[in-house]
Parts: C-alpha cells; sequence; structure tokens
C-alpha cells in the first residue's frame, strides 16, 4: 500500500517538474516549485525521514517561495524566449541521464537491509546514541554531535549566502533613504488596510512563533532542530510584515538585530567548539563541557541548535527583507 | 463493538471527505472563471479538509495525536477562508469582473 501511494506520488512529483520546465510564465513555476517541495516532503515523511520532510515543506514549500515572488517582483513575470545552445543542452541533459540511468543498476534495491548504507556507520550510531548522549532523536544526535562538523559547514553556508545577498542587494538602500517623509509609500504598508487578512494575521504570528520555539527545543525528542525553526519564526516575521507592512516589521525587530542574529548564531556554534578545546577535548567534542559526559553532549547539542536556529532566522529575514527594501528602492 | 462503531464511522467520514476533496477538484477544473472556481476550490478546504480531519481524529482516539489534528483543524479552519478572501480581493483589484463569465480569464492562461 505505501509502496502504491509513494508511486502516485513520485508520478506527481515528475508531472510537477516537467510542468515547471514547461511553463514560460515564472509565476507559475514558483507556485509549481512550491507544490513540488511539498509533494518530495510528502515523500520524506512516508520513508519515516519525519526531520527532512519539516526541513522541505517549511523551506522549500514556505520560505523559498517568499523570496523566490520578492525576486520575481524585481524582476519580469514571463521567461525569455530561447538559448542558442539548445542542441548542446539536450546533449548533456541525454547524457547526464543515461549515466545516471546507468548508476542506477548498481543501486542495492530499495529497502534491502544489507545495503551499504544500512551497514557502514548508521547500526554504529543507533547504537550509540543512547550510550553517549541518551536523546530518543537519534537524527538530532547525528546531525548535532557525530557530524557536527558537517552542521557547522552548514550553518557557515547559509550564513555566506546571506552576506552575499545582502551585498547584492543592499547597494541602492541609500537612495531609498531620500524619499521624501510626506510621501507615503504604497507597498510599504502592507495589508493593514484590509481588514480580515490583517486581524487573522496578527492572530496567527504568536502561535507560528510559539511552534516555531516548540520545534527548535523539541528538537532531542522529536523531529525538529535549528533549521526547521529558524524558517518558522522568519515565516511568522515574514507574515507580519505582509499584513502590517514592512516598516513596522522592522521597527519590531531592526536589521541591526537580524546582522546580530546571523552572526552571533554562527559565533555560537563556533565557540561551542572552541569550548571543547578549551577544556582540553576535540573541536566539537561536547562531552566535557559539564561534568558528566552525556549532559554535556545534550547541552552542546542544545547550545549549537540555538546557533543554527539564530543563524538561519537571521539570514532569511535579512534576504527578505532586503528583496523587499530593494523592490521599493 | 466500540471499536467497529468508530472504525465504521471514521471510515464513512473519510470517504465522504474524499468525496468532498474530489468534487472540489473537479469543480476547479470545470468552472468557468477564477470567482467560481475558487467557490469549488473552497470545497476541499472546509468540507473536504474537516471530514478527514475528524475521520483521523475517531482513528486516534483519546490521544496528544487527536489534539494536534483539532488543532490543525481549527487552524485550518481560519486560515482557508482567509487565503480565500486575500486571493478573491487580489484579483478584484486586478480588475477581473465576478459576472463576465469565460472572458474574465481570458489570455491570463492558467
Amino acid at each position: 500500500m505505501t509502496a502504491v501511494f509513494s508511486i502516485f506520488l513520485l508520478t506527481l512529483l515528475v508531472i510537477t517538474a516537467l510542468g515547471i520546465v514547461r511553463t514560460r510564465n515564472l509565476f507559475v513555476a514558483v507556485m509549481l516549485l512550491g507544490i513540488f517541495s511539498l509533494l518530495i516532503a510528502i515523500n520524506f515523511f512516508i520513508l519515516d525521514a519525519a526531520d527532512v520532510a519539516l526541513t522541505e515543506a517549511a523551506v522549500g514549500a514556505g520560505i523559498s517561495t517568499v523570496l523566490f515572488l520578492g525576486a520575481l517582483a524585481l524582476t519580469s513575470e514571463r521567461e525569455r524566449l530561447g538559448t542558442r545552445h539548445r542542441w548542446l543542452s539536450l546533449a548533456v541533459v541525454a547524457s547526464a541521464t543515461l549515466v545516471v540511468l546507468y548508476a542506477t543498476f548498481d543501486k542495492p534495491r530499495f529497502g534491502d537491509p544489507n545495503a551499504p548504507v544500512h551497514q557502514h556507520v548508521a547500526p554504529w550510531y543507533l547504537e550509540k546514541t543512547p550510550e553517549y548522549i541518551d536523546i530518543p532523536n537519534v537524527v538530532t544526535a547525528v546531525l548535532g554531535s557525530f557530524r557536527g562538523y558537517d552542521t557547522l559547514g552548514e550553518v557557515f553556508v547559509v550564513f555566506t549566502a546571506g552576506i552575499g545577498v545582502l551585498f547584492l542587494l543592499s547597494a541602492r538602500r541609500h537612495g531609498a533613504a531620500h524619499r521624501p517623509p510626506g510621501e507615503r509609500d504604497p507597498s510599504g504598508i502592507g495589508l493593514r488596510e484590509h481588514v480580515i487578512p490583517r486581524v487573522v494575521g496578527r492572530l496567527l504570528v504568536p502561535f507560528i512563533l510559539l511552534f516555531g520555539l516548540y520545534v527548535q527545543f523539541h528538537g532531542e525528542y522529536g523531529p525538529g532542530g535549528g533549521f526547521q525553526a529558524g524558517a518558522l519564526i522568519a515565516a511568522a516575521f515574514i507574515l507580519y510584515a505582509l499584513v502590517e507592512g514592512e516598516d513596522r516589521t522592522l521597527a519590531a525587530v531592526p536589521q541591526s538585530w537580524l546582522n546580530a542574529l546571523m552572526v552571533g548564531g554562527a559565533l555560537l556554534y563556533g565557540a561551542v567548539g572552541l569550548a571543547g578545546i578549551a577544556l582540553g577535548s576535540n573541536f566539537l567534542d561536547y562531552s566535557v563541557l559539564a561534568a558528566n559526559p552525556v549532559a554535556g553532549q545534550q547541552l552542546g547539542i542544545i547550545l549549537i541548535e540555538a546557533g543554527v536556529g539564530m543563524t538561519v532566522t537571521g539570514t532569511l529575514l535579512s534576504i527578505f527583507h532586503a528583496f523587499a527594501a530593494r523592490d521599493r528602492a | 463493538m466500540m471499536e467497529l462503531i468508530l472504525d465504521l464511522a471514521s471510515w464513512v467520514l473519510l470517504s465522504a471527505g474524499g468525496v468532498f476533496v474530489l468534487i472540489g477538484g473537479i469543480g476547479a477544473l470545470r468552472m468557468p472563471n477564477l470567482y467560481t472556481r475558487m467557490h469549488a476550490a473552497s470545497v476541499t478546504d472546509t468540507m473536504g479538509a474537516a471530514l478527514v480531519l475528524t475521520g483521523v481524529m475517531l482513528q486516534a482516539g483519546l490521544s496528544l495525536a487527536t489534539i494536534k489534528l483539532a488543532a490543525i483543524l481549527l487552524f485550518l479552519l481560519i486560515t482557508s477562508p482567509t487565503a480565500s478572501y486575500a486571493l478573491a480581493n487580489a484579483a478584484l483589484l486586478a480588475g477581473i469582473k465576478p459576472d463576465a463569465g469565460h472572458a474574465a480569464d481570458e489570455g491570463t492562461e492558467s
């Protein structure tokens, strides 16, 4: 039954992908990308990867769509026609497809317990997590502790992306500041004049924030963690910006705070790593953070997850504000 | 006995929810313009979602899952009409007339 459902969803996924490629209307493509993300999130969930599903749904279907729409507001809604090297592209895609198809012949069968991926380090993680870290969600243990270096890298990728976008988009910020004070900017007030979205939006923001914090701090016990929580908290502020306007959102959480969050999260993660060295062990070894190694691991994971959440929230909101400010400039 | 009744009730609710979702889908495809299509699709958000979620709640019994499902239902019942309102309002501001039949959407391929 699950297999039938998976095949159904994967078929829908292929249809959506074809739709994204075929359409010339970029707005339609963005909406289809959101649907694509939701479909793949359901697929992840069927495969019992609830953490990845949550991330895909929050980032792929939620925040990415908003950022794409922000980008579309700056450009045209229609794709430009025709590239000259169509045959070359087709040849590249066709040969890549053939290579991938050839590679799948060596793949183990779906769900095969003897597959290398189930024989390598995964059994060790499953066996040792209760002993070393003692938290129910092994995914968080792997992500935060066993593979802490990888996650540190991911945080710095997010951080670097944020810096890059800010450098590219905030160049004209000074021009926008010269707007005469009397002139009212129609796009800056959001939906403040529309009662229903405003009331409902304001009602939902605190609950989304609460859910974001729950996902942040429940990551050791269930699906969740810094990446998902960061996306959810950013989504709450983006909703606030949509219903109340950019100005009020920036008045509530100024850009300097967002920059501090962005930098502070990455710094916190790095500092936890260095604390391991200072207390006489290796970089990112949390066992020495407390008298009891297991408690130390748990403390370390909570701290680095907080760092991840801070950086993701700060970066996503900064990018959103950068797009919005550019739109008005 | 009690379990059988609950199972039956939940399957009736789930099937009815499925039918409403199907009706919503067909309507969204076949209706002539944006507003009527939205009207059809709203069946999915309200009756479809409510029936399916109530059916799943009966399956889950008295547990934390039921409370979470109830929260999702409440969330949907508040957000879907708001989203519909915002969509219709945006369409109206964009100049699509409600009573223009087929002509309203022409040229704006899906």
